[in-house]
C-alpha cells in the first residue's frame, strides 16, 4: 500500500529551478493542480506517471513510500496513476456486468461478485440516474459513465493515485466521488479550472511556466465559500430537474430550496 | 548506430509517437534519421522533415511492402550511416499483419491504439508478439478500466515486451520510449542479421501483375481453401 509520494523539484521551462523543491502528497489526500493552459499541469502528472524513468524533461524526481517498503519496482501496481476525464468513454459493446467481471479477473480480485455489486451501488450513489448490471456500457449517459469510472477506479483498479481531469459538474456528485476515492486510501490529483472542485482539495499546487510556483492550503474562509458554492450548485441542479420535469418556476424558488 | 523499427496497425499513431520521441532524442544531442516505407503514397515524410532531420521514403509500388522492406534494410542502414545518424527510425506501413518486420539486433516497436477492441491484440499476430516494445496510444479517450483490460490482453500476447502508454497528441509518455531507445545496443551492421519471424512464401501470378480471376491464370505458389468434407 502506498503511503506517500514526494515530488522533488526540477527545472521550469526556462531551465531555472522551480520554486517548490519538495511536495509531499499522502494517501487519502486531495491535491488540486492549477494554473493556466501551458503552465505545466500535464507535465507534472506525466512526471508522476513515469516515476520509474531516471531521465525526464524537467529533472524532477518522484520518491514513493510504501507501507512495507521493499524498495522493489515490481511491488508497485502497473498503473500508478488511474485517470478519469471528460474525454473518456466506454467503447466496449458489453454489459456493465460482463465488463466488470472481466476487469476484476484481470486484476485478480478474489471475490468478483461482491466487488461488482459494490461498484454498481457506488455508481448509483454518484449519479442521479441509476444503471443496472444488465445495462450496456455504450448506452450510458455522460454522468453515468463518469460515475461508473470513478466507482471502478476506486474499487477495482489498484492504482494508488487517481487523476480527475476536468470532470463536468452535471450528472455526478463530485464531493462524494472524492470522498469515495480518498476513503479507499487513494491520493487524488484534481486538474481543474472549476473553483468548487479546486476548493474541495485540502491543498493546491499552482503551476507557472512549467514549474511548481507555490503550494497553498485551503483556508477555513475558503471552506466557508465552498459551502456556498456547493449550495448554489445544488440549486442549479434542482432548477434543472424542475425544468426537465416540465414544471414552472416561481419567484421565491431560491428561498424555497435554500 | 541504433536501428529502430516501427510497425503497427494503420493510423495507430506511429508517426505521432515517433515525432515526440525524436524531439526528445534531438534534445539530448543525438542525431536521428527517419525513413518511411509505404505502398503507394505517404505524407509522413513531410511530418518528419519538419523536425529538421534527414528523411527518406521508399514506396513499394507493385511489390509486397513487407518484402520490399526486408530487401531494402541494408540500403536504409547505409543511407542512415551516410547521414551520420546515431539513430535511424524506420517506419513501416504494417499492412497485412501476416508479416512482422522485427530483426534481431534492431529495437522493434509495435504501436497499437486501444480503440481497436479488446480481442484485437490476439488477432494481430507476429507483428505484436515479436516486438521488443509495445506502445499503446489513444488511452486519453477510453476509460481506465478498458485501458487496464487492454494492457492485460497485450501482455498475454507478448509477455516479454516492455509495454508503455503514449499519447500521440500531447507526447505524454514519449520519454519512456526515448529512454528505451537510448538504452538499446548499437548495431554493428545489419547484413547477416535475421528476421525474427519468416515472411510468407508468395510467388504466384498475381504477385507479378496478373488481374484475371480463374484457375488457368494461376501459376506458382497457389493455396486453396479447405472447405472440409470429401473432395
Ligand atoms: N486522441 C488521440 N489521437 C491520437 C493519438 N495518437 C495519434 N492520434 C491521432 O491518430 C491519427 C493517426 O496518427 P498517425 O501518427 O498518422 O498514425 P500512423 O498512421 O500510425 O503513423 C492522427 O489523427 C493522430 O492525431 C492519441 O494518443 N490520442
Ligand atoms: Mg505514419
Amino acid at each position: 500500500m502506498l503511503e506517500q509520494i514526494t515530488v522533488l523539484g526540477g527545472l521550469d521551462k526556462k531551465g531555472s529551478p522551480e520554486r517548490i523543491r519538495s511536495l509531499d502528497i499522502k494517501a487519502g489526500e486531495v491535491l488540486a493542480v492549477i494554473g493556466p493552459t501551458g503552465s505545466g499541469k500535464t507535465q507534472l502528472i506525466s512526471d508522476i506517471e513515469q516515476y520509474g524513468e531516471e531521465e525526464t524533461l524537467t529533472g524532477r524526481r518522484i520518491v514513493i513510500k510504501n507501507q512495507q517498503d521493499t524498495g522493489k519496482d515490481k511491488d508497485l501496481p502497473r498503473y500508478l496513476v488511474a485517470q478519469v476525464s471528460q474525454n473518456m468513454n466506454f467503447l466496449i459493446d458489453m454489459t456493465i456486468e460482463e465488463f466488470l467481471l472481466m476487469h476484476a479477473r484481470v486484476r485478480a480480485i478474489p471475490d468478483p461478485r461482491e466487488t461488482i455489486n459494490n461498484v454498481l451501488e457506488t455508481t448509483n450513489q454518484l449519479s442521479g440516474e441509476p444503471v443496472h448490471l444488465s445495462t450496456n456500457l455504450t448506452q450510458l449517459s455522460g454522468g453515468q459513465s463518469r460515475a461508473l469510472m470513478v466507482a471502478d477506479v476506486a474499487l477495482v483498479s489498484n492504482a494508488p493515485i487517481v487523476l480527475i481531469d476536468e470532470i463536468e459538474n452535471a450528472g455526478i456528485n463530485r464531493l462524494q466521488a472524492l470522498e469515495i476515492l480518498t476513503g479507499q486510501g487513494k491520493i487524488v490529483l484534481v486538474v481543474s479550472h472549476d473553483p468548487t472542485l479546486i476548493l474541495m482539495a485540502e491543498k493546491r499546487v499552482v503551476m507557472k511556466e512549467g514549474g511548481m510556483e507555490s503550494v497553498l492550503q485551503t483556508t477555513p474562509e475558503e471552506q466557508k465559500m465552498l459551502e456556498g458554492l456547493l449550495r448554489s450548485e445544488k440549486q442549479i441542479n434542482l432548477l434543472r430537474d424542475y425544468l426537465r420535469e416540465g414544471r414552472l418556476l416561481w419567484q421565491e424558488f431560491w428561498c424555497t430550496v435554500r | 548506430m541504433r536501428f529502430v523499427i516501427i510497425a503497427g496497425t494503420p493510423s495507430s499513431g506511429k508517426t505521432s509517437v515517433m515525432i515526440h520521441t525524436i524531439r526528445h532524442l534531438l534534445a539530448s544531442n543525438l542525431s536521428v534519421a527517419a525513413c518511411k516505407i509505404d505502398c503507394l503514397h505517404t505524407s509522413d515524410d513531410e511530418r518528419y522533415r519538419r523536425l529538421g532531420i534527414p528523411v527518406a521514403v521508399g514506396l513499394s509500388d507493385y511489390i509486397c511492402p513487407d518484402h520490399f522492406y526486408v530487401a531494402n534494410l541494408e540500403e536504409v542502414e547505409c543511407w542512415a550511416r551516410e547521414q551520420r545518424a546515431d539513430i535511424v527510425v524506420l517506419e513501416t506501413a504494417g499492412l497485412c499483419h501476416r508479416c512482422a518486420p522485427a530483426v534481431h539486433g534492431c529495437l522493434s516497436v509495435c504501436v497499437i491504439d486501444c480503440l481497436i477492441g479488446i480481442d484485437t491484440p490476439k488477432k494481430i499476430g507476429p507483428m505484436l508478439s515479436t516486438a521488443d516494445s509495445v506502445v499503446i496510444t489513444k488511452c486519453d479517450i477510453v476509460s481506465q478500466a478498458e485501458r487496464e483490460v487492454f494492457h492485460n490482453m497485450v501482455e498475454t500476447v507478448n509477455p516479454q515486451a516492455k509495454i508503455m502508454d503514449i499519447n500521440g497528441l500531447t507526447g505524454q509518455g514519449a520519454i519512456t520510449l526515448k529512454n528505451e531507445i537510448v538504452r538499446y545496443n548499437s548495431l554493428e551492421g545489419i547484413s547477416g542479421k535475421e528476421l525474427k519471424y519468416p515472411m510468407p512464401a508468395a510467388i504466384c501470378s498475381y504477385c507479378s501483375g496478373e488481374t484475371v480471376i480463374g484457375k488457368t491464370y494461376q501459376m506458382g505458389n497457389v493455396k486453396k481453401v479447405d472447405f472440409g468434407g470429401e473432395n
